[in-house]
């Protein structure tokens, strides 16, 4: 979703402190830890240049230092992985804490390598070759310093279950007791990683997550349960429209509440600081607001939409994509197919409410505490507001209750928000920001609202020859340190998943016209996917049934220079017994849809019951190169699923006049488990380098529910959700 | 003065009755396993025991509970909840576990209740605990197999 080699020095407040440079990608140094605990407190990350990726503990904890943040994707448990496999540690003796802070270690390789931050589904890609690395290293450290010590030969001094062993001698030791010797070694270079062969961890579909137990007994700590000693609680009052200011406001009833301690106007609103949650709620409906509306985006959601049917029909403003000549291949055509498509603002709506926890110490350093999905941003916006050199901010990174993109604004803005509040009361105490549910819904950032309008030619033989697309919508990126991402006017989040359409056609026509609105939007589980991944795959399913030929026959004759899109599809379709007879009132739907350079295809089991589409059975066949985790691949899945169906079924953020209409999960809906499907994931077998699995799972299941649901009733659903489109 | 039993031990919190006791719990009397989602009784992640029986705690006052007995994720024991447990962490069911809690309460009750639950009763139990992260599959395996154990 982000790409830093493209990333620009141009934002307005990043950029400017020069920490976002457009530079060359920096190769990440291989940097080990080993932390003597005799010497751990005099240590400080700055003293101890090792100290970056993983850590080793005298009484043999293993720490891997995450560069990855872990909303619940279970990215800890994936790099803990690599590293269990390369040192041959024990489960028991490993802990996962998330690392920051320094972008030449931590930055995302597959964005380039000069921002941290997790997103694009990357988290496994950055990590593959540097943790396996860090690792491999580490033990032979480890098992040299062994050796001398023993002195026996390097290479017969072996690790496994975290244990050295001499097997000659029979002698044993845990890793801990030569960390120090270890450390004071020199490192090697070209450490060879263990062959594909002898993997124990990587690929082993009984392993199972190192973090759940404490997720089953509530003892999982998220930002919502920091507590500090002497802090309070905000929370906020936010203009009704997005980019309306306080003119005035007037809080004499809400002070005289028991437990409030201020409130204090922020550039982002009113924020109600109080000893606990409950006086803060309590209080801030007693706080009477006036707004400056007057630069406030006023449109509701339907004008918005209605001015990008019109923008639609125009020629579009940038060119995405332009195969052979699409306008003359159209006016050839035997037959043309046409379809309009209307997507609506989705929220992110993750259980966890955003939050941020600050605290001023008396040193000068700033002490931040969030889900920490662009660390380097949160650090710098933090710094500038606090007035503080960006080293004197110190990032704790939490895991966080979902996350699905919304904590990984180009702003910080909830990071931004908090240090603004901490210091409106003049650092007095630490601030424990915490957003209620309606401040979260209606908070912005949204999934973008879309149009596109399509157009496709099929000569006499039913040969597809013609495929035109236009999209039209608000750019995530314009306006932020990401807009480097816009090229020749695309915004590639815009337009991922249409403009690289796999399907063989001699003429391909992508435009991109981009409107501009105020309502701040994001990415949003797998982004430009969402809408691409239903239109390209309802749209050809349709024009299979135009052409008269079986949807995953079609979909495979185009498909003969894309084998791992056609191995899925292959794959889902025999898994699921496409073409076997189905129980009477039941249809199949298919999809197939490559992002974050993974490749999944569904194939759902579907009835209409009670005029709604009811999903009864989704096979999903995957491929993202070598399956690291087998469980949690599916279990992503399986999620992702649950997300994407929820989405197209029921959920739709409108605004009237400016104003967001929902507030909460009573009218904005989520789906819930009496809508959940069965599902079975097959995984693909691959030799190829670990891709994506965050976000891969969530393209396919629209348009698979969509095109079932054409089979089942006739109709394709052109506006969603489907609670709005499907008329039966 | 709100006076009820929590997870064993009397609690005499010096709140406002108005309080939902979700925030006594987290705010007063520090236990946080009880998570906070809506605010509104529409997510589930709240859930503790009321007497055994599973409620919103957002949406429940310190006031209605005078005197009773309230069990938190923390507190909940016994050899249903504890299977629910065991089972919902073999079978990996969290991913972020944020709304885990609310989860395995409401399922714990639905199987004190209910021993042998079907689908169709696993779905009526269960719908008021959302999921965002979609783990609804593996909480209704983990359910059937919690139940296989404790029949066993």
């Amino acid at each position: 979703m982000i790409a830093a080699q493209t990333v620009s020095s141009d934002g307005p407040d990043i950029g400017r402190r020069g920490f976002l440079l457009g530079t060359a990608a920096t190769a990440a140094g291989l940097a080990i830890g080993f932390r003597p605990l005799a010497a751990a407190a005099n240590a400080t990350p700055a003293q101890d240049p090792f100290a970056a990726y993983l850590t080793i503990d005298e009484d043999d904890t293993v720490t891997v230092l995450s560069s990855q943040f872990d909303m619940g994707q279970g990215s800890y448990h994936g790099l803990a992985t690599l590293v269990v496999e390369e040192l041959d540690l024990d489960w028991a003796q490993v802990t996962v804490v998330g690392a920051s802070g320094n972008p030449a270690l931590y930055g995302n390789l597959m964005w380039g390598g000069a921002i941290q931050g997790s997103g694009g589904s990357t988290s496994m890609a950055t990590s593959w070759n540097r943790y396996r690395t860090a690792a491999a290293t580490a033990r032979r450290m480890l098992t040299e310093a062994a050796a001398e010590a023993w002195g026996v030969s390097a290479d017969s001094v072996t690790i496994e279950a975290g244990q050295l062993r001499h097997a000659a001698s029979g002698r044993t030791s845990g890793l801990g007791a030569f960390a120090r010797a270890a450390a004071s070694r020199p490192v090697p270079a070209d450490v060879p990683l263990k062959p594909a062969t002898a993997w124990t961890q990587i690929g082993n579909a009984d392993l199972k997550r190192y973090d759940v137990v404490p997720k089953t007994r509530g003892e999982q700590d998220f930002t919502i349960d920091v507590t500090l000693p002497d802090m309070v609680t905000a929370t906020m009052i936010h203009p009704p429209k997005f980019g309306a200011t306080v003119a005035a406001f007037d809080a004499t009833d809400a002070k005289a509440v028991s437990g409030v301690v201020d409130v204090v106007s922020v550039p982002s609103g009113i924020a109600v600081v109080a000893t606990d949650m409950w006086s803060a709620i309590k209080a801030r409906d007693l706080v009477s607001v006036t707004w400056d509306e007057s630069t406030a985006e006023s449109r509701g959601s339907e004008e918005i939409l209605a001015e990008y049917r019109d923008l639609a029909t125009m020629p579009p403003v940038a060119s995405a994509r332009n195969d052979g000549d699409t306008a003359a291949a159209l006016a050839s055509a035997a037959t043309v197919v046409e379809s309009q498509f209307e997507f609506p603002y989705l929220a992110h709506a993750a259980l966890e409410p955003l939050n941020a926890v600050v605290r001023m110490n008396a040193d000068g350093t700033l002490e931040i505490w969030s889900g920490h999905q662009l660390p380097d941003v949160n650090q710098n916006v933090a710094a500038a507001i606090a007035e503080v050199e960006p080293a004197k901010v110190k990032l704790h990174t939490l895991k966080t209750g979902g996350g699905f993109g919304r904590r990984a604004t180009p702003s910080g803005d909830i990071a931004a928000e908090a240090v603004h509040v901490a210091k409106a009361i003049g650092w007095r105490h630490p601030v424990r920001l915490q957003w209620t549910r309606e401040n979260d819904m209606r908070g912005g950032y949204y999934r973008p609202a879309y149009v596109h309008r399509m157009r496709a030619g099929l000569d006499a033989e039913g040969n597809l020859i013609a495929w035109e697309n236009h999209i039209v919508g608000q750019s995530i990126v314009a306006g932020t340190p990401f807009a480097g991402l816009i090229q020749d006017g695309v915004d590639k989040t815009s337009v991922e998943g249409a403009s690289n359409i796999p399907y063989a056609i001699p003429n391909i026509s992508v435009g991109l016209t981009t409107a501009e609105v105020k309502i701040p939007v994001l990415w949003w589980r797998s982004v430009g996917h969402t809408h691409t991944a239903y239109t390209t795959e309802v749209f050809i399913d349709q024009i299979a049934e135009a052409a008269g030929a079986d949807p995953v026959a079609f979909r495979l004759k185009l498909l003969a220079n894309h084998p791992r899109h056609a191995g899925v599809l292959r794959l889902a379709a025999e898994k699921a017994g496409w073409g076997k007879p189905l129980p009477e009132g039941r249809k199949f739907g298919v999809a197939v849809h490559e992002s974050f350079a993974s490749y999944v295809a569904q194939v759902t089991e579907m009835s209409m019951e009670d005029g709604e589409p009811k999903v009864h059975r989704v096979v999903a066949a995957v491929d993202c190169g070598i399956a690291i985790n087998p469980d949690t691949i599916k279990a992503q899945v399986e999620g992702g699923i649950a997300w994407g169906l929820g989405s197209i079924l029921q959920e739709e953020l409108t605004l009237t006049d400016g104003e967001v209409d929902q507030g909460n999960y009573d009218t904005y809906t989520p789906l819930r488990i009496d809508q959940m499907p069965k599902v079975e994931v097959h995984i693909v077998e691959s030799t190829e380098s670990p891709t994506g699995i965050g976000e891969p799972g969530v393209p396919p299941i629209a348009p698979a529910v969509a095109n079932g649901v054409a089979a089942l009733t006739g109709q394709r659903v052109t506006r969603l959700p489907f609670a709005k489109g499907l008329n039966v | 003065m709100a006076r009820f039993t929590l997870n064993g031990v009397q609690q005499d919190l010096d709140v406002d009755p108005d309080m939902p006791l979700l925030w006594a719990i987290r705010d007063h009397a520090g236990l946080t396993g009880t998570k906070f989602g809506c605010g509104l009784a529409q997510c589930g992640a709240c859930t503790v025991h009321w007497d055994g029986l599973p409620v919103r705690a957002c949406q429940t006052l310190v006031s209605d509970v005078e005197g009773a007995e309230i069990t938190t994720i923390e507190g909940v024991s016994g050899d249903v909840a504890e299977t629910v447990q065991k089972v919902w962490a073999e079978l990996d069911v969290p991913q972020c576990g944020y709304c885990q809690s609310g989860q395995i309460m409401s399922a714990a009750a639905l199987l004190a209740e209910t021993p042998k639950p079907s689908d169709e009763d696993i779905d009526g139990a269960m719908s008021g605990n959302l999921c965002r992260c979609g783990t609804y599959q593996r909480i209704r395996a983990a359910i059937h197999e919690a139940a296989r154990r404790l029949e066993a």
